[in-house]
């Protein structure tokens, strides 16, 4: 079985003014639904009330959930502390009710459900990262664009590192664009998600980024563009089964993984697919754009491979 | 071409012997347990303990799958395991009615635990499972109350220090500078100087504020803090507590606790994955602080000693043989000015001891005290709980310089190290008390345990599946590296004995779907290679070396990714970062190295290989 039969070099290039300008507004609108709209950040960033009940007989998690969730709450939590007579209650915060209010509508719930309930405990829980959080993933951000870019100007050259990082960090950016638009939670889980696809898309980058460095060796007369197409249709079988694999991985996790990941695997996807579409046509453009030639790669001219020399 | 060494064969073999043996834990899983110790050091813990237990559970007839009594040095506990969490849970409070009939003075502590069920045998190999996060398996949770007057009476005693210093080098004449609850006391013996006095410290200290006043013949001065200068005493004290527990819970070896301000004077701690509940709240609820003072053995209070009266400007505190003794309110030194505490033995005794190094300051002080009062006794204290004891009182021979200062007294080993743990972790700024202790029950995490195992087998077998009918028998090789990965991965994980969290199991699905990555590298070079016209053999050689560069290439930029996570995530991102880290190393060794093995086992000896199984290869017509 073999999916791609491809006859001649795909002309990637052909459009890939047409497709950066798509690009750029994409990026755009991304950056403009996160500052009108912002995120609809998780409990770890916002805090959130903690309710702790007890009552005289073993408590039933599944009744006290099913309170809660009347009340229209839909991101808490509800599970046993300590003993089997105490519950505790998570509750994000709610922008028009105090902390204090909160627990006092979902204790009249669980009353009107079992009387016997008795209220143990209502704390206000603070933000676990909060600011140092903000300032944390500012600087993991900086030092993989800084470490990518050295790695990628030392291995590669210069033009290759700005194209990678700018084609990553609009995968990045498309991404919390999703979550701002659709105002999907933004949870810790999230983040460190956004974070790997940054790993991931460079990876997928490199790939390309590399075949074109050999192309430039093995096709020593043909135009830049034609170096690079021919570099992506080499890799792109290899692209689309690798994304294949990892995305039925991320699949698996956004159906069977429970509340916890299914955000996670959701930015996880819009990754895998940005970052193919960011590598073929944002970082190998940008580094066409950016006027990469064969000297850049090539230091010293060596031998061509000669593959027939090596079995002696 | 393709055939390896024995060497490399054998590196092979003893990874896969290796991965088996420090994965194989992680099966067994963990029976949720219930803990019995004794809450009072008179509460003796023995087998009767344990007897008494089992025929309560018996006659409640709650199920136990085990239970055995440990001794573990002077401290004894019982401990019974269940089937599940539910029975724990019943099992817990049946217990705790019969065992605590009062609760308000409890003779036992009776705890909800979580035991590895692996053999002995894998134990004993160093080979254990790794920790689950508070998500997986709950945890321990502690409110710990910060005495925020302990933290001013401190800060007093070390300004009334201050005092002292600053009328000295002003060459003011003085009675005496006392801290009095929460101010600073000083005598003059005349109005002049008093006045002196207090122009002298108003310009030297700007953080207080000085009045005269004067009683009977004595003319004094009183100091106290500021409002804005206690405020910045309390949420400095509160700040060092956290830093301190921070230190002192990475000493217990916890992963990613979550210790955090709650309130003005509360300090959260979750220590997810604790087993021993009664040694997290000890080492948490110890409040050790050092401090050096002067031992007063004039005549006049060995009297006022004898006659039970204590004198003024002198405390009574009792040495560890219980004999009394009075020693100046004046500290000489505080744990502050400690740098490191190691436990050691005295060369000439071969008494266990503690070894204390000075800071600069430190040793300044401890040179010019020592100096000064040869022949005198000096008490080294040590507070703990609020309650001071006296660890040794030796007499001074001669001037100590240098800063290095070694403790000995009646203490055993394992007193020595607890000491110089408590003294290394920090000083508390602060006295803690524990307010509210609880353990996060199991139930949650069990169920975050099956969705995170069960979304990552699915999605292996989804991708073994779909790359074994593409690429046939190196799409086995290729499910087999990965599985070779996963057993990797998870040895590391648990020799490194790291806190899984979901956010890490998330990780290992990730690692498995992006580990594919070289194996399909290295298959589509492979077909390439065969599409150009290569004999079989070469193929393989050429597809796996050509695919090195570019598996290098990729896997290092996702490292450096990984690296910037680790240092500088936080909680569940950290969790992820570790993971995605070594899964990145694993998989780079399990893909090439691993999948290259079965490869060069399967068809490296076969000299006129016709074709290899790697799917179908599709030439394109020649145009």
């Amino acid at each position: 079985m073999e999916f791609f039969r491809i006859h001649r070099t795909i002309p990637f290039m052909r459009h890939a003014l047409v497709l950066n300008l798509i690009s750029l507004v994409t990026f755009a609108l991304a950056v403009f639904f996160i500052a009108t709209r912002g995120f609809h950040l998780s409990i770890e960033f916002t805090g959130g009330t903690l309710m702790e009940v007890h009552y005289a007989q073993p408590a039933q998690v599944d009744q006290v959930r099913r309170a809660v969730g009347a009340l229209g709450y839909t991101d808490f939590q509800v599970q046993n502390f300590g003993t089997s007579q105490d519950i505790m209650i998570r509750l994000p915060v709610r922008e028009s009710q105090t902390s204090a209010a909160q627990s006092d509508t979902v204790l009249g719930a669980l009353k009107a459900q079992a009387p016997d309930v008795e209220l143990r405990r209502v704390e206000f829980v603070g933000p676990q990262v909060g600011q140092e959080l903000v300032t944390n993933g500012l600087m993991a951000l900086l030092c993989v664009v800084v470490g990518i870019m050295i790695y990628l100007g030392i291995r590669f050259e210069w033009k290759f590192a700005v194209a990678g990082v700018i084609a990553n960090l609009h995968d990045v950016v498309i991404i919390l664009g999703f979550f701002a638009f659709f105002q999907w939670e933004f949870s810790l889980a999230v983040l460190a998600g956004v974070l790997a696809v940054l790993g991931y898309s460079v990876n997928e980058s490199v790939v390309i980024m590399d075949r074109i460095r050999e192309n430039f060796r093995k096709q020593r007369k043909a135009p830049v563009q034609e170096v690079i197409n021919s570099a992506i249709t080499q890799t792109i079988s290899r692209t689309i089964i690798t994304h294949g694999s990892t995305q039925m991985m991320v699949l698996s996790m956004f159906f069977f993984g429970g509340p916890t990941l299914h955000y996670f695997s959701l930015a996880l996807t819009i990754g895998i697919w940005f970052g193919i579409y960011s590598s073929v046509f944002v970082a190998a453009a940008l580094a066409m754009w950016l006027g990469v030639k064969r000297e850049d790669l090539i230091k010293q001219p060596k031998k061509e491979d000669d593959p027939a020399a090596e079995l002696g | 071409m393709n055939r390896y060494p024995l060497w490399k064969y054998l590196t092979v073999l003893a990874a896969l012997v290796i991965g088996l043996l420090y994965t194989l834990p992680n099966f067994f899983g963990e029976s949720p347990a219930v803990q019995i110790a004794g809450a009072k050091t008179a509460v003796k813990i023995d087998n009767g303990v344990l007897q008494r237990a089992q025929e309560l559970l018996a006659q409640q007839h709650i199920e136990t799958t085990g239970a055995y009594f440990e001794q573990n040095g002077p401290v004894g506990a019982v401990r019974i395991r269940f089937a599940s969490p539910d029975e724990q849970l019943k099992a817990k409070d049946v217990l705790e009615k019969a065992f605590n009939p009062d609760p308000q003075n409890p003779d036992y502590t009776v705890a909800l635990n979580l035991l590895p069920a692996s053999p002995n045998w894998m134990g004993a190999m160093g080979a254990h499972p790794m920790y689950l996060g508070l998500d997986l398996r709950g945890g321990v949770h502690f409110l710990l109350q910060v005495d925020m007057r302990g933290a001013l009476t401190g800060r007093y005693d070390s300004l009334a220090n201050d005092v002292r210093g600053a009328l000295r080098d002003a060459r003011i004449p003085v009675a005496g500078v006392e801290r009095s609850d929460l101010s600073i006391v000083a005598r003059f013996s005349d109005a002049q100087s008093r006045d002196d006095a207090i122009s002298e410290l108003r310009r030297r200290m700007p953080d207080m504020t000085f009045s005269g006043s004067a009683a009977g013949n004595a003319f004094l001065l009183t100091g106290a803090l500021t409002d804005a200068a206690v405020t910045q005493v309390q949420n400095n004290a509160l700040h060092q507590n956290i830093t301190t527990l921070h230190n002192r819970i990475n000493e217990l070896g916890v992963a990613e606790p979550v210790i955090q301000q709650q309130g003005a004077d509360r300090i959260v701690v979750q220590l997810p994955g604790v087993q021993d509940v009664a040694k997290a709240k000890e080492i948490l609820g110890r409040t050790a602080t050092l401090e050096i003072r002067m031992v007063d053995d004039s005549p006049a209070a060995a009297a006022a000693l004898s006659g039970g009266q204590v004198p003024f400007g002198l405390e009574r505190y009792a040495d560890s043989d219980g004999r009394p003794l009075l020693l100046r309110r004046q500290v000489i030194l505080t744990g502050e000015n400690l740098q490191d505490a190691q436990p050691g033995r005295d060369q000439q005794t071969q008494q266990p001891s503690v070894n204390l190094t000075l800071d600069t300051k430190g040793a300044r002080i401890f040179r010019d005290v020592t100096r000064d009062n040869i022949g005198k006794r000096m008490a080294i204290l040590l507070f703990e709980n609020g309650k001071g004891q006296v660890v040794t009182a030796p007499v001074i021979r001669s001037e100590i310089p240098g800063g290095q200062v070694q403790i000995s007294g009646s203490m055993n080993a394992q007193e020595a190290s607890d000491i110089a743990l408590l003294l290394r972790a920090g000083s508390l700024a602060a006295p803690m008390t524990i307010i509210e202790e609880r353990t996060i029950g199991p139930s949650l995490g069990a169920d975050n345990i099956r969705k995170g195992f069960n979304s990552t087998l699915y999605g292996f077998i989804a991708i073994a599946v779909f790359i074994m009918l593409y690429y046939r028998l190196f799409g086995l090789f290729s499910t087999l590296g990965l599985a070779f990965n996963v057993l990797l991965l998870l040895a590391v994980l648990s020799m490194l004995q790291a806190t899984l969290t979901l956010p890490g199991i998330a990780a290992i699905a990730l690692t498995l779907g992006m580990a594919i990555d070289s194996n399909v590298l290295i298959n589509e070079r492979i077909r390439e290679e065969l599409r150009g016209g290569a004999p079989p053999q070469q193929a393989i050689h050429l597809g796996f070396e050509r695919a090195w560069a570019t598996i290098v290439d990729s896997n290092l930029t996702t490292l450096i990714v990984g690296l910037a996570l680790l240092a500088f995530g936080s909680g569940p991102v950290r969790g992820f970062a570790v993971v995605h880290c070594i899964g990145i190393l694993t998989s780079m060794f399990s893909s090439v190295v691993g999948v290259r093995a079965l490869a060069n086992l399967w068809y490296g000896r076969r000299r006129k290989l016709q074709s290899i199984s790697i799917g179908q290869i599709w030439k394109p017509k020649q145009d």
